[in-house]
């Protein structure tokens, strides 16, 4: 029983993670504080998102190096920025996804990647991750995963032969009247939707952010639930036949069994990429054995045993060639280019953007 | 021989600054500086001015904000309200059990405890999803009885359609009701508890029926604890943030939802500190009205 309840939890960004890991961040702290005090050993405290490594990964890097690696959990970015706003608590590798580099980099919360001690970067990683906007010249960060967002359905519940082509039947349509759920996290929520109106994820005007605010208060007796990043469960559990929700989540879902009546694709009008980044936080006690962790997950063996257990789209083409073609040409975990190519980033554009948003959905929420 | 604390002040003090220190440093101390927070302004993504404006609190009383208070006054006061109508009566069985049952009810009662408040959500998420234990129970004697009337040559029911149960305010309120109830039962169990039988007897020998002397003496005789149920219910239920996120549909927002995305997602610790203390700025007023309410309550008992 226990188990099932664990199995089912098992995803990155799970809602069960996300109240439960506080309570683990919690009491880990002392542990770190030991860790962190000079002479303390040498030893790598690596902050992750949960069922996010390679079942052999670590003790991997302990049997190569003899540098043990105690790895924590968080379960959103949210998290992960209060944590260390008030200063490094003693990690030495942190995952943050792709802004927010952006915004720790700003706040000079990460430090910068010295690129000769990680040598598998520019082996390994596919070229088209080798920079990034969110970070020019990869300064504080090295691509880990890549996840984009969809829409995920329940092939015996709607028509057959329908495919949600379009951010239309979530966020512009009666059609599945209380057979929905889109994602609760603001600024995701309104980038997609500026990608439904033909707009960039990025630089949206005033005057179609409250064009969105009407379109999402029309739309929101249909949609059942603003979820926190479970919309697999709900589709699971038969709650919804549409969702919103990360590609990574969808191929976990569809290889579980009786996962084959599920399907995910990308929207015509593009989506939201997402890549979550290996970083070094400012004041980390282990900075050499930090670059030698970071260099080893960015191995070819290494990154195709962390994929072969997360399923997530790799950056590091090493890996992925290695990978098993059922893999390599699942058009969940790729999406076809295409549609790809409509894809981008959401930059970091300040507090105050943050702000704007989260009071949208609050409107949008008390409506 | 009674003594008086001054003739052993260290014995005092060993037992009394422990507490006293704790209550400073980790209640106190954290609690002055989250309102500090909530007089200043962002000056960066990790920085805070303590400028001494009154500008976060001016925008938490924007009718957007005050109506979700008033919102979420509203669902815990339906939640309160439910809560003592179901409470009343299982606390009055309990006080009347003999003493073997009584600690059992009472164990009942508290057993929930043992389980985190998470776990619970999450079991009750099971019970009243459209695949859940409600559901398939209905939908059991639904198809039954759908038999049955075929058998007997008589039209059936149709198709059964599960009910949407999850998800909406109603689940909140469910969700709430369920996770508060012991917080009224206890307090009303122990003024019943406490409460002087001979007058009840009086009142039924005298001829009142049973309802009467429930409303006419024992209701009156346990107003301080139908005050303090409901106000250890009603304040927690008021700053509920697990049970709407996790039950609740798209107009389930609550106050403590959204001073949790003012701490984490918007990265705004001010406003999200004035919204705190507007909150507990609540919390006093209903303190004081309980206050009130069970000095005269004890006026009327003295008299």
């Amino acid at each position: 029983m226990t188990r099932t309840i664990l199995r089912r939890g098992a995803s990155r960004r799970s809602i069960l993670q996300q109240f439960g890991a506080a309570a683990v961040g919690i009491s880990i702290a002392p542990a770190l504080e030991a860790c962190s005090r000079p002479g303390g050993g040498r030893v790598v405290n690596f902050y992750n998102w949960d069922t996010y490594i390679g079942e052999t990964t670590l003790a991997d890097f302990q049997h190569a190096t003899s540098v043990p690696v105690h790895m924590s959990l968080f379960a959103t970015n949210d998290e992960l920025f209060a944590r260390l706003r008030a200063g490094n608590p003693g990690f030495d590798v942190i995952v943050p996804s792709n802004e927010f580099v952006t915004r720790m980099s700003q706040a000079q919360m990460i430090q910068p990647l010295d690129h000769s001690k990680i040598p598998n970067f520019t082996a390994n990683v596919d070229p088209s991750f080798q920079d990034a906007a969110f970070d020019p010249g990869r300064r504080y960060s090295m691509p880990y995963t890549w996840l984009t967002q969809g829409i995920a359905w329940n092939k015996e519940r709607v028509p057959a032969g329908f495919r949600p082509d379009s951010w239309k039947w979530l966020l512009d349509s009666d059609r599945f009247h209380q057979r929905i759920a889109v994602v609760s996290e603001s600024a995701d929520l309104i980038r997609i939707a500026a990608k439904y109106l033909g707009h960039s994820v990025n630089g949206i005007p005033d005057a179609m952010l409250s064009q969105i605010e009407q379109m999402l208060i029309r739309q929101k007796p249909h949609i059942k639930a603003f979820h926190e990043d479970n919309g697999q469960d709900l589709l699971r559990a038969g709650e919804v036949d549409l969702v919103m929700e990360y590609n990574g989540d969808i191929a976990q879902l569809m290889a579980e069994e009786g996962g084959s009546k599920f399907d995910f694709a990308v929207p015509n009008e593009g989506s939201l990429l997402n890549s979550d980044t290996l970083c070094i936080p400012t004041g980390a006690p282990h900075v050499d054995d930090a670059h030698a962790f970071i260099n080893f997950l960015l191995d070819a063996h290494t990154g195709m045993g962390i994929t072969t257990t997360i399923k997530y789209p790799t950056p590091n083409r090493a890996a992925r060639e290695l990978m098993p073609a059922s893999y390599q040409n699942n058009p969940v975990i790729f999406p076809p280019a295409a549609v790809m190519a409509k894809c981008e980033y959401g930059a970091f554009e300040g507090d105050a953007k943050a702000r704007q948003y989260e009071e949208i959905f609050t409107r949008i929420s008390a409506a | 021989m009674e003594q008086s604390w001054r003739q052993a002040k260290s014995a005092f003090a060993a037992i009394g600054v422990p507490p006293v220190v704790w209550l400073l440093f980790f209640f106190l101390v954290p609690l002055a500086v989250v309102w500090a927070y909530s007089f200043g302004t962002n000056a960066g993504p990790t920085e805070i001015d303590l400028t001494g404006t009154f500008a976060n609190y001016g925008r938490a009383l924007q009718p957007l904000y005050f109506d979700i208070f008033i919102k979420s006054a509203i669902v815990a006061g339906i939640t309160t309200l439910l809560c003592l109508i179901v409470g009343f009566p299982v606390a009055l069985a309990i006080a009347f059990a003999g003493p073997k049952t009584k600690t059992w009810l009472l164990l009942l009662i508290m057993l929930p405890f043992w389980t985190n408040l998470l776990i619970r959500t999450y079991a009750l998420i099971a019970v009243l999803r459209e695949q859940g234990y409600v559901n398939f129970t209905i939908g059991w004697f639904w198809n039954n009885a759908s038999g049955l009337m075929t058998a007997v040559g008589l039209q059936p029911l149709g198709d059964f359609h599960p009910m949407t149960l999850l998800y909406n305010n109603a689940a909140v309120v469910i969700g709430l009701v369920y996770v508060h109830l012991p917080f009224m039962v206890l307090p009303l169990y122990s003024a019943l508890d406490r409460m002087d039988r001979s007058l009840m007897e009086a009142s039924l020998d005298l001829g009142a029926g049973h309802l009467r002397t429930i409303w006419s003496v024992v209701v009156p005789l346990a107003a301080p604890g139908i005050a303090s149920g409901v106000l250890i219910t009603f304040i927690p239920a008021l700053g509920a943030y697990l049970t709407p996120d996790l039950l609740g549909g798209t107009d389930s927002q609550m106050i403590a939802n959204v001073i949790e995305r003012q701490f984490k997602r918007a990265n705004d610790w001010p406003f999200g500190a004035a919204l705190s203390f507007l909150l507990m700025y609540l919390t006093f007023i209903a303190i004081a009205i309980q206050a009130v309410v069970q000095r005269r309550g004890e006026k009327v008992g003295a008299a």
